[in-house]
């Protein structure tokens, strides 16, 4: 991290007066390890890196899908402050950070732009993990990093109805069924853990 | 054994926050007992993830990060989230939307020993419970709209083939079916739609304003 050696408050301060490029770390930073110091030892230092990466990510998510800039700014603070309460439901074997951090956005989105009701699946009892598995958690990192370089090789009109089915509420109807991305691997992962789970119940 | 999926669209919509309350059940039901579009769902989710990465050209405020710890050191312990609750046929989504297990379902009769429930959610698309004695048809009828059946105890059988407990058929406009309940166990399914169905017969035609159906 490069504010390693400098107080958090330094840190802080610095966040408006420094481009966002060479404050938020590198492009390869451990988001979820970065997660878990937050869960683990509520490290402001983790946190701020975090806010100064996804924060403008999720205002920028918010501000797209029809949210004027001062409550897309507020409810940006509100999922960032959320990230923070429950850092230790993350589980970097089953969600990347920026995956994880979606679903908490969406659903402030759906509140803030009094979008229909979206009930969640049933838990499942995945009970205390003492430690997620870290060759699955790097795996579902690699794969992760993969879905995002096929995102962006996607010929444009494809990419495009993506984006739009994430950002504009486009209707079931219009979305089309192939997304042309690889979607196989991360399923794949999901769907052993889930197998695994299911065995360790029986 | 679960056969017939949910599609594409249905998990993209569904990840991304844009469907009627009513599908959104439905989708959230489904997935409640099956694995494989639970997995599915997840790789959606990681394209909102990886979408939501790649761009940062907003700027947070001057102040944001220090608002936003100020708020986490003031703010009470995180709530502990409401246990969820189940019953044999009825997932966790479902109970939540009733407000209790079977026993809480307030059926009304539709005729041919056919009974529903309209469940409460936004006006885009109706969601109900339809309780199917074993053997008997539902209505022949078409589409106007989209609409899911998701099979919760029994089975019926139609022209897209035999839809048991998980199983979920997609029925869109061109669809016109006849289900039949399987002969035995009466068939529970949760159903809903964007569209009124349109009955072929004279006499539900003149009832479905009634009925809700």
């Amino acid at each position: 991290m490069v504010q390693e050696k400098r107080p958090f408050w330094a840190v802080m301060a610095g966040l408006n007066s420094v481009s966002r490029k060479t404050t938020a770390a590198t492009s390869d930073t451990d988001w979820g390890d970065m997660l878990r110091r937050v869960a683990q030892t509520q490290d402001s230092e983790a946190f701020a890196a975090l806010f100064a990466h996804f924060g403008p990510r999720v205002k920028g998510y918010l501000m797209k899908s029809g949210a004027d800039a001062a409550s897309a700014e507020e409810c940006a603070q509100d999922v960032m402050v959320t990230v923070w309460r429950k850092a230790d439901q993350f589980n970097p074997a089953r969600a990347s950070a920026a995956t994880w951090i979606f679903t908490i956005a969406r659903n402030r989105r759906i509140d803030m732009l009094r979008r229909d009701k979206r009930p969640e699946p049933e838990d499942l009892p995945w009970g205390p993990e003492a430690e997620p598995d870290q060759e699955d958690a790097m795996a579902l990192q690699q794969e992760s990093e993969q879905l995002a370089a096929a995102l962006q090789e996607l010929p444009e009109a494809q990419r495009s109805m993506i984006e739009r089915a994430y950002f504009n509420d486009l209707s079931h109807s219009e979305i089309a069924d192939a997304t042309g991305l690889p979607l196989g691997t991360i399923k794949s992962r999901i769907r052993l853990a889930l197998e695994r789970l299911r065995h360790s119940l029986n | 054994m679960i056969t017939h999926h949910l599609n594409d669209k249905l998990l993209m919509a569904y990840s991304a926050g844009s469907l009627p309350e009513a599908f959104n059940l439905v989708v959230a039901t489904h997935i409640s007992i099956c694995d494989e579009c639970r997995a599915r769902l997840a790789s959606f989710d990681a394209i909102g993830g990886a979408l939501l990465d790649q761009d940062d050209s907003a700027e947070m405020g001057a102040q944001s990060l220090s608002t936003v710890m100020a708020r986490i050191k003031t703010a009470g312990p995180v709530a502990k989230e409401k246990p969820q609750t189940r019953d044999a046929v009825l997932p966790a989504p479902l109970v939540a939307a009733i407000g209790g297990g079977l026993d809480k379902v307030q059926w009304r009769a539709v005729g041919g020993g056919v009974r529903q429930a309209i469940l409460k959610t936004s006006d885009k698309a109706t969601a109900r419970l339809l309780h199917i004695p074993g053997g008997v048809a539902v209505p022949d009828h078409g589409h106007q709209g989209l609409e899911l059946t998701l099979v919760l105890q029994g089975a019926f059988r139609d022209e897209d083939g035999r839809f048991g407990r998980g199983d979920i058929e997609i029925a869109s406009e061109e669809v016109e079916h006849t289900p039949v309940a399987e002969p035995g166990m009466d068939c529970i399914c949760l159903a809903a739609t964007d569209a009124p169905l349109k009955f072929r017969s004279i006499l539900p035609r003149l009832a479905q304003p009634f009925l809700r159906i």
